[in-house]
């Protein structure tokens, strides 16, 4: 690691680790040649599965006849709960509560029912419609609202966390106030749908090809399903046309519906899912109502909060638990609270199972720290900048968070500061405010929010990597592990990581698809660790094949260990260079093993969610977002006009894929909090099951004047991979700064003397009915 | 009469029969040739993944076009040349230089989004006057979603790319006009399949005959609408009639009574012709869909399918437009407005068709103006659009007002009340509210997933507001819009 740390950049081969190098499917991704799932060849015979969904939210199945399904030509089979061979079962928690295949209940309208299993996918869909089920209607609960009306089911157990005593902070708080902040759910809508095939094997092995970000999950899921042991099962994925946590459990059950087609028909099976039913099946971001309540001083600065994050989770628990904790874990944002309380209630209702979503529940948590500073600022009278930078976390004091870690390197302040400079934050708000004055209809504002995100797993057995490193001998290399690439360019950064320690280039090293054969017992490649986690592993592996040929080439040409070096040129050793095909095919004369695998756990990580108390984060990623929108008094229509972001991505291991992540996550984030609404009608049918009717975010809704920058000089603190961070997620909650400039703007309306208060998603109605609230206020 | 279509997919010449009328160009390409560079990622026209390249010769110059292949029925292509992705490489293997872009510039992330966004990008490099500009390249890829980007990098892909000389096809220009013209064989196209049958009339008399022959049929012009019968809505259609593909119907025209529109016009055909007539209603088109939906759906279309939350029906409506039916051998012509009785049911007889839409020339004095207000300014369905008619008389009294909603009723809807409360009055604040409170007469918008009743009604009044600020002079300089604004400068 040390020599790794210390290389010189001049000694790094172009496009190795910690410079830029365009993704390694590019050039597939540009003509069409990348495979993904349904691109895959068919294997001969090849059946099509497709999903009967329910139409009810809550009910008993009276009965199903499905024999005009069955009776379609070309139809194969119909299978319902009792064909699962193993348990019908995949809750990715184990908590039991998510049947495969709806058994004898259904407990949100769109629950898989049955399959139709066919020789073409058109004729499945059309036999799917046929099934006749009678249901026995039952009360339902759709909503945060109407869940704690009906006593408040969870499916989780909820978490507290403190520390101080908040009800005397509060008491003892010149001024406090509370408030409630809705913040809506997301549609992860990653182009390529869910989608798997399955090809059975001999004896009972099960190969699946699964659009999934936990290969190891899907095949324990389909191995419970098919009721065999896991060493049957290999599941494989080369890539996914997008997931940001829609795919880490969602793709179960395509999976296992695949695999039980597969198994019991003895033929390939496929199912894709078409995206109607996608988006009507699977889960989303959880919605959240959080109430809080604040109790700070003149001068801005908060004394203490006490804050009730409720979240729609659906009606079963998923990966509800975690997500909801995490929006705790980021209810501080980037700031200090002396005498703190949250508590969460992660709520049971009868609609999608929310999941995992790219921030995993601590966006939700920030868009309400980023409220509370508001209100505190719109109070105060000062600029909710000067909150901001007042109450981050400080260094040595003032540093210990809700659930008792200590912040290292709060650098939020710092970042904040020198974007505000950059983006000339203060002029273009003074600017702003007198523009506002002489146009009646439309209004601008500004806004500039921080970020802190914690990396790691909070479940930390998660927090493992293993990968798998073959070096031919020709000298070309073949990397593997256990992470899977959906676009974010980890095996990108995978194999520069290879290039560099090895000094080859990109043309000699390359990345396999991921698979549970290779690299087992891995973990979902989430939360934002893949590069951290599995890119420590492939240097692992990396580092023992080198030693290994740092020993031999010692031997071999007679000179001490110290001078060989991996150079970009060749191997130097000694006084000669040795190209690394020549050194590895004598090494392999010389019977030295060219392969390796590769381990990593995250050190120093712990976590209690009984005592609410630990250090769940290996550090913080941090970064800051300054946009300028637009609004319509009219119409309640907005354009985002300028966005500054400056992100902190420690020592960036690839700066073109990073600002790539930046640029991604801020319009996907700016998208949740504005256009990206769910409507579910009263029985429980999600009305926005389509692109048709769910807006994400179009070409035109990018900002006018988009500028992302990296922090620069800022190697991680700890020793993670060539000091990088993390960066999939964070960027994500630089959107949190659209929903704080529309609000800006719409302060406007009661010259900037009241908090607007605006919910999310800021659609243009949300908008003009929170306009109609402001100039109630001012009339007032 | 032939018996099967044909059409060339990259170099290679395809002559197809006996398949189902409603097979889709994706599902032909994907299941059918395995050509899989081409993605599904909605397969109802809204994500562009599907996107591939027609192209078709017009007179005597060929017109690049990027489709939504998910909604593209496979005899819609007779007579084409279709490109997939698979198509770009110059044949010693290099890339387009859109796709030495998307690589350069690291447009591709997850890559699913990709091809699409590469055939849009190569048929806008291939529009004459294709700009540099922003607005227009949001324009051009506004039926592309991609979740990954955010946009930036493609932006900055396209814009290299128009820097660049031209491609491989290019040099295939005369080639394809070759091809093409020996494959016009001016007869009409009659393909059994198993699931039904499709007619492909030569001419508007042949698409009379037989259309009067079995008024049971499904008439399909772009197929924006039809196809998601079949995608969605898993239709099975027995006969098809097409409308897109008859010459005499694909007629833009100048006549005594105004602007003729053919049947089988698409909006992207029509979008100048209009705008030049009606300069708010070009903003108006560009936001109809995507480049895509509207390089394939027709301007008829979107009237056939008498859906209360069209664009194109409150626009034309509003600007006095003329329906031209006919049944056999016999025409009628009626207002537009009458056109739409009810919910679902429209003034058309068994076997009786639209022929044309008329726009006539404004009157001197007109003010024109429409809006469209949706949750995303692109390609969204409107939430409300509200479409205004003014004729000032000499002394500034509003002389004739027509105003006309989408999104407001179960039809597009002419604003009675409030068009009597402007009628004879100066163009005065007080007159805009006189008209905001009759307005609430006229219409009781329901509420859906798209927005509330309460939101369409407060917009729509408000819109009367944007509509006198942009026109009044004592408010000139007023900002009002927060897209499409340059094209409507105040007047
Ligand atoms: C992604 C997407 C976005 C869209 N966005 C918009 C939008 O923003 N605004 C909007 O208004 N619409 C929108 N649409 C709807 C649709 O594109 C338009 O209504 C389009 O104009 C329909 O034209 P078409 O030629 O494709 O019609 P088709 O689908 O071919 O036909 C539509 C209907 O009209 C009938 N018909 C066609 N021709 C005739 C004729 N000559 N005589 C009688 N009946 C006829 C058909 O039988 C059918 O009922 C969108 C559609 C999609 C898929
Ligand atoms: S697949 Fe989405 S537009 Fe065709
Ligand atoms: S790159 Fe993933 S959707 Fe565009």
């Amino acid at each position: 690691m040390s020599e790794a740390l210390t290389k010189p950049t001049a000694q790094i081969v172009p496009g190795g680790a910690s410079k830029s190098l365009r993704h390694e499917s590019a050039r597939m991704h540009v003509s069409g040649s990348a495979a993904y799932i349904d691109d895959l060849p068919e294997p001969q015979g090849l059946l099509h599965v497709v999903p009967g969904l329910s139409t009810k939210a809550h009910a008993r199945i009276v009965s199903m006849d499905l024999e005009a399904v069955r009776a379609v030509p070309g139809v194969v089979c119909v299978l319902t709960a009792a064909d699962i061979p193993g348990d019908n079962q995949v809750s990715a928690v184990g908590k039991g509560d998510e049947p495969l295949l709806a058994d004898g209940e259904v407990s949100f309208y769109g629950q898989p029912i049955f399959i139709v299993v066919a020789e073409s996918r058109g004729v499945a869909r059309r036999a799917a419609k046929l099934a006749k089920i009678e249901y026995e209607e039952r009360s339902a609960v759709l909503n945060i609202a109407q869940a704690r009306e009906a006593g408040g089911v969870l499916v989780w157990r909820p978490l507290v966390m403190s520390r101080g005593d908040v009800e005397t902070g509060l008491a003892a708080a010149p001024r406090r106030l509370s408030g409630q902040v809705t913040v809506g759910g997301q549609e992860h809508f990653y182009l390529e749908g869910q989608a798997a095939l399955a090809q059975p094997g001999e004896e009972g092995e099960m190969r699946v090809w699964s659009s999934t970000q936990h290969p190891t999950e899907t095949q324990h899921m389909v191995a419970h399903c098919l009721h065999v042991r896991s060493n049957l099962v290999t599941v494989e994925v080369r890539r996914m046309g997008g997931a940001f946590g829609g795919k880490e459990s969602q793709a179960n059950t395509p999976a296992c519906l695949a695999a039980i087609a597969a198994h019991v028909t003895g033929q390939a099976a496929k199912m894709r899912l078409d995206r109607d039913d996608d988006m009507m099946m699977t889960g989303k971001r959880h919605d959240f109502v959080i109430d809080y309540e604040v109790g700070f001083d003149d001068a801005g600065s908060i004394l203490a909060v006490d804050m009730a994050l409720a979240a729609r989770c659906g009606w079963a628990a998923d990966l509800s638990g975690p997500v909801v904790d995490r929006a705790l874990f980021h209810a501080d944002n980037a700031y200090f609270y002396p005498d703190v309380r949250f508590k969460s209630e992660p709520l049971k209702t009868n609609t999608q199972s929310n999941t995992a979503y790219r921030g995993f529940g601590g966006p939700q948590g920030i868009v309400a720290a980023e409220r509370v500073i508001e209100e505190v600022a719109f109070a105060t009278g000062l600029d909710p900048l000067d909150v901001r930078v007042r109450n981050v976390y400080g260094t040595g004091t003032r540093n210990i968070t809700p659930y008792h870690m200590t912040v290292e390197d709060s650098i939020a302040a710092e970042i904040m500061t020198q974007l505000a400079g950059r983006c000339d934050y203060r002029q273009r708000r003074q600017a702003l405010r007198g523009a506002n004055k002489s146009s009646p209809f439309i209004k601008r504002g500004i806004a500039l929010t921080p970020v802190k995100f914690g990396i790691s797993f909070t479940a930390t057995h998660y927090n493992q990597a293993g990968a798998l490193v073959h070096v031919y001998t020709d000298g070309s290399v073949q990397v593997n592990h256990g992470g899977t690439e959906m676009g974010q360019g980890l095996h990108t950064k995978m194999v520069q990581i290879a290039m560099r320690e090895f000094g080859l280039t990109e043309d000699r090293v390359r990345i396999t698809a991921t698979t549970t054969g290779k690299v087992p017992n891995t973990s979902a490649t989430a939360a934002s660790s893949g590069a951290d986690l599995n890119g420590m592993a492939v240097l692992d592996a990396v580092q023992k094949i080198k030693a290994r040929l740092v020993s031999f080439a010692a031997e071999h040409w007679q000179v001490p260990e110290e001078s060989v070096q991996f150079l970009p040129d060749g191997v130097q050793v000694g006084e000669q260079i040795i190209s690394f095909p020549e050194l590895t095919k004598a090494a392999y004369f010389a019977r030295v093993s060219l392969s390796a695998n590769g381990f990593y756990k995250t050190p120093k990580i712990s976590w209690n969610p009984a005592t609410g108390r630990g250090r769940p984060f290996y550090y913080f990623a941090y970064g800051a977002a300054c946009a300028e929108v637009a609004i319509d008094l009219l119409t309640g229509e907005n354009r985002i006009e300028r966005v500054d972001i400056l992100h902190d991505a420690g020592q960036s291991l690839n700066p073109a894929i990073d600002i790539g992540q930046i640029e991604g996550g801020f319009v996907q984030g700016a998208g949740w909090l504005t256009m990206e609404e769910l409507v579910w009608d009263d029985t429980g049918r999600l009305r926005t099951h389509a692109p048709s009717t769910y807006k994400i975010p179009a070409c035109s809704d990018r900002p006018r004047i988009f500028n992302v920058a990296l922090l620069e000089n800022s190697p991680n603190q700890e020793a993670t991979i060539f000091r990088s961070k993390a960066v999939g997620e964070p960027p994500f909650v630089h959107g949190v700064a659209v929903l704080q400039a529309i609000s800006d703007a719409l302060a406007s309306l009661n010259d900037y003397q009241t908090c607007p208060q605006l919910d999310a998603p800021a659609t243009p109605e949300q908008i003009l009915r929170t306009a109609e609230r402001m100039r109630q206020q001012a009339a007032h | 009469m032939r018996e099967s279509i044909r059409f060339y997919l990259g170099n290679v010449r395809h002559e197809v029969s006996g398949f189902s009328p409603t097979r889709t160009v994706l599902d032909w390409l994907r299941e059918d040739r395995r050509r899989t560079g081409t993605k599904e990622g909605c397969n109802e026209g809204d994500c562009g993944a599907c996107t591939v390249l027609v192209v078709r010769l017009e007179g005597d110059t060929l017109v690049w076009r990027a489709v939504n292949a998910c909604i593209q029925f496979l005899w819609m292509l007779d007579g084409a040349q279709l490109f997939t992705v698979e198509d770009l490489r110059s044949p010693d293997g290099a890339l387009n230089p859109v796709q030495q872009a998307m690589v350069d510039l690291h447009g591709a992330q997850c890559g699913f989004c990709t091809p699409g966004f590469v055939m849009s990008m190569v048929a806008y490099c291939k529009t004459p006057g294709a700009s540099m500009e922003d607005e227009a390249i949001n324009t051009a890829l506004a039926g592309n979603l991609c979740r990954c980007t955010g946009y930036a990098p493609i932006v900055r892909a396209m814009k290299q790319a128009l820097t660049k000389p031209g491609d491989a096809l290019d040099t295939q220009t005369e080639a394809i006009k070759i091809r093409l013209k020996a494959l016009a064989d001016g007869q009409t196209v009659e393909i059994a399949g198993p699931e039904g049958r499709v007619t492909l009339p030569a001419s508007a008399d042949a698409l009379a005959a037989a259309y009067q022959a079995d008024p049971q049929a499904t008439l399909v012009a772009g197929a924006t609408d039809v196809g998601l019968w079949v995608t969605k809505g898993l239709r099975t259609l027995p006969h098809l009639i097409s409308v897109g593909l008859v010459p005499d119907l694909h007629k833009i025209e100048s006549t005594p009574e105004g602007l003729r529109i053919g049947a089988a016009v698409t909006y992207t055909e029509a979008k100048e012709p209009i705008a030049a007539l009606l300069p708010d209603a070009g903003e108006i088109i560009r936001r109809i869909g995507s480049t895509q939906v509207r390089n394939a759906g027709t301007v008829c279309g979107n009237i056939g399918n008498g859906s209360p939350i069209g664009d194109g029906p409150p626009l034309l409506i509003a600007a006095g437009a003329v329906l031209k039916l006919r049944c056999g051998e016999a025409h009628r012509s009626l207002p537009l407005e009458e056109y739409f009785l009810a919910y679902g049911k429209q003034d058309r007889q068994p076997g009786e068709f639209i022929e044309s839409v008329v726009i006539p020339q404004p009157q001197p004095g007109t003010v024109f103006r429409a809006y469209k207000i949706s949750k995303r300014f692109d390609q969204d369905i409107s939430a409300v659009l509200g479409a205004f008619s003014l004729v000032f008389d000499d002394a500034g009294r509003i002389a004739t007002a027509r105003i006309a909603f989408g999104g407001m009723a179960a039809t597009p809807k002419r604003a009675h009340a409030t068009e009597a409360a402007l009628q004879g009055q100066f163009w005065t604040e007080t007159t805009v509210k006189a008209a905001q409170d009759a307005m609430k007469a006229d219409f009781a918008p329901i509420s859906d997933m798209r927005s509330s009743a309460w939101y369409r009604q407060t917009v729509a009044v408000n819109l009367l507001t944007r509509l006198f600020v942009e026109t009044a002079p004592e408010h000139t300089g007023t900002e009002t819009r927060l897209a499409g604004w340059k094209e409507q400068a105040h007047v």
